[in-house]
């Protein structure tokens, strides 16, 4: 214990002299979870639509103008072809070409129906798709108000509309930050606890200390709690800090226990700095360690579910993503901040950490050799 | 065992292999209690490789050794009970105080406290460290973090050194300096293992043996191999050894 005592002063000593290390730790995820979660918005706005009216009608013009009032459209092109609005298209003025056919208003109130064309810029995915969305959306409306207007109620009533409404639970106003916050802390908490664990060690076989240390008759496990115990101080002090922002900035409040969120996110760090350290006794210089944690945090993040639902992957890459820790993490933040979930709901996820902790912490130490 | 029963360290062919380079090829010496035992060779020549060995940072290939009657395969952890050892690299570290790193060593060697403050009074005295010793590391002339190194090296009063080139690059006046602490250190019976590339240190050793390609080439005192050699200097000694070397400088 005394010797434990020793790694410890030291370690702390050092992390506190170390300018750069102490900004990258409180800095960054201060300026990350202030800016990240206002520009990582998903919501649609300001797509660029290319009209091209065939019909010049009253009811193509009342089209139209339904969608430009809707806010969510900014008509950039009126163009008399489809072939000329295929080019501002290519030229990524337009995101969505939508082609009302002469005849449109004549085969409305005819025949009762009339088919338009929607194309789309699939390269901004997500924009295109969710701009289609909302656009077709908005034509079924304007449809509803024509057969309002023209189809005398009664006549047909067996035409009935079912009127959906919808209501977000836990999350009433669909607030975007609800949602990506919780996320993005893990996240940050991921980078800083994964790439100073990974980096430390790694420093000390650069510059020849980690010798001075092998050659003592300090036990492996001494040495190993040395390094983990001050990363995950700091990583609590992190998870701290960025719960008290998400409260004071976004006004996100746990409604879970807090208790259960700090036991969780204790276990996470365990595995997270296994998993650092696992990569440190692998590599032989710093810019080794960091290639091989940022490949691997990179596959973390981008199969977490932080950005895209775990749930719609292949079912490969669910798999995938269910071996990482920060899947579970992710998933379990949102579950006890936004929902209140107790101990009995994450237990599951809890398992798993433990798991993962277990695994990447032995397999370190395993690998770790006072000896070569 | 028996009779190595009281050298300091005593090796029987010790190899070390790397794939197909035999880095240390069979070397056999023994190293008496109480001396102080240069160990030459050119760069490359596997001194750095042997000294590893025998510190318990890395496995022999094949042959034995032991030191201080410990077991190289077997007893790393007790072995480096009982050793110093200063590597090649400087190897404190440069971001905390001279106080720091004094207090760091000697804790995980399990220094009490007041074993740890009575040695820091005495290093920062005897290394004429005065408001020094409250300074980075990092900050301090080479001479003088070498000196530091390798009174944090015998801080928990080891039976043996190790001393991997301490002196590289370190001037005259600051290497003579460096010997008076060696001196002292072997005075208080500690057991002195030092290379290095420079012949006049290579006087100022009991004995000294002379690597050549992974091979234990020579072993002597000074007086003695100069007159096998039939020289009067280290230097030609060591030159008539070396140039026979088919590695290159590393």
């Amino acid at each position: 214990m005394r010797i434990l005592k020793f790694l410890l002063r030291k370690e702390f000593r050092q992390i506190f002299r170390d300018k750069s290390i102490l900004a990258m730790i409180f800095l960054m995820p201060t300026i990350q979870l202030i800016i990240m979660p206002q520009a990582a918005n998903f919501d649609v706005k300001n797509v660029n639509l290319a009209v091209v009216d065939n019909d010049h009608s009253t009811y193509s013009q009342r089209l139209i103008t339904k969608v430009s009032s809707s806010g969510y459209f900014r008509i950039v092109d009126a163009s008399p072809s489809f072939k000329q609005a295929l080019r501002s298209v290519e030229d990524n003025e337009a995101d969505l070409i939508m082609e009302i056919p002469a005849g449109f208003e004549r085969n409305l109130v005819r025949e009762g129906s009339q088919k338009l064309s929607l194309a789309v810029d699939a390269i901004n995915g997500t924009k295109a798709t969710i701009g289609g969305a909302y656009l077709s959306r908005i034509i079924g409306d304007f449809n509803n108000d024509i057969r309002l207007q023209w189809i005398q109620p009664g006549r047909f009533n067996d035409m009935t509309v079912i009127d959906v409404t919808s209501s977000n639970w836990f999350n009433p106003l669909g607030e975007y930050y609800f949602f990506m916050v919780p996320g993005i802390l893990v996240l940050l908490l991921t980078l800083v606890g994964g790439f100073l664990s990974a980096l430390n060690i790694v420093r000390e076989k650069e510059i020849g200390t980690i010798e001075q240390i092998n050659v003592t008759p300090i036990k492996k496990w001494q040495f190993i709690l040395g390094k983990m115990i001050p990363f995950w101080v700091l990583g609590m002090l992190i998870f701290t800090i960025g719960l008290a922002i998400a409260r004071f900035v976004y006004g996100i409040i746990p409604v879970g226990s807090l208790v259960t969120l700090y036991t969780f996110a204790g276990v996470y760090m365990i595995a997270l700095l296994g998993f650092g350290l696992l990569i440190s006794t692998y590599s032989d210089t710093q810019v080794q360690a960091m290639f091989v944690a940022f490949f691997f945090i990179m596959i973390f993040i981008l199969m977490s579910g932080l950005f895209t639902s775990v749930d719609s992957m292949p079912p490969w890459a669910r798999a995938i993503a269910y071996m990482t820790p920060v899947t579970h993490f992710i998933d379990v933040v949102r579950m006890i901040v936004l929902k209140g979930s107790g101990f009995a709901d994450i237990s599951r996820q809890l398992l798993y950490e433990v798991g993962f902790a277990i695994v990447l912490n032995g397999w370190a130490i395993l690998n770790y050799r006072k000896t070569s | 065992m028996n009779q190595t029963q009281e050298k300091a360290i005593s090796c029987r062919e010790l190899t070390k292999q790397f794939g197909d380079f035999v880095a240390v090829n069979k070397i056999t010496f023994d190293v008496e209690a109480g001396e102080i035992f240069g160990f030459l060779g050119a760069n490359g020549a596997g001194k750095t490789t042997a000294m590893r060995m025998l510190c318990g940072l890395s496995y022999p290939t094949s042959g034995q050794a032991s030191v201080a009657s410990f077991d190289v395969y077997k007893q790393q952890e007790s072995i480096k009970k009982t050793i110093g050892y200063m590597s090649q690299k400087f190897s404190l570290y440069e971001n905390l105080t001279v106080l720091e790193n004094i207090e760091f060593f000697g804790g995980i060697y399990g220094l009490s406290d007041k074993e740890l403050k009575l040695k820091s009074d005495e290093l920062v005295s005897t290394l004429g460290l005065g408001p020094e010793a409250r300074k980075l590391v990092g900050s301090l002339p080479l001479g003088w973090k070498q000196k530091l190194a390798f009174s944090v090296a015998i801080i928990h009063e080891p039976r043996i050194v190790f001393l991997d080139e301490p002196t590289g690059g370190v001037d005259p006046v600051t290497r003579r300096q460096f010997w008076d602490l060696i001196y002292a250190a072997a005075d208080r019976g500690i057991t002195i293992f030092v290379t290095t590339h420079y012949m006049d240190e290579a006087e100022y050793c009991n004995r000294i043996s002379i690597m050549v390609d992974g091979k234990v080439e020579a072993l002597d005192s000074p007086g003695n191999l100069k007159r096998q050699f039939n020289t009067d200097s280290m230097d030609d000694v060591f030159y008539q050894l070396a140039r026979g070397a088919k590695r290159s400088a590393d």
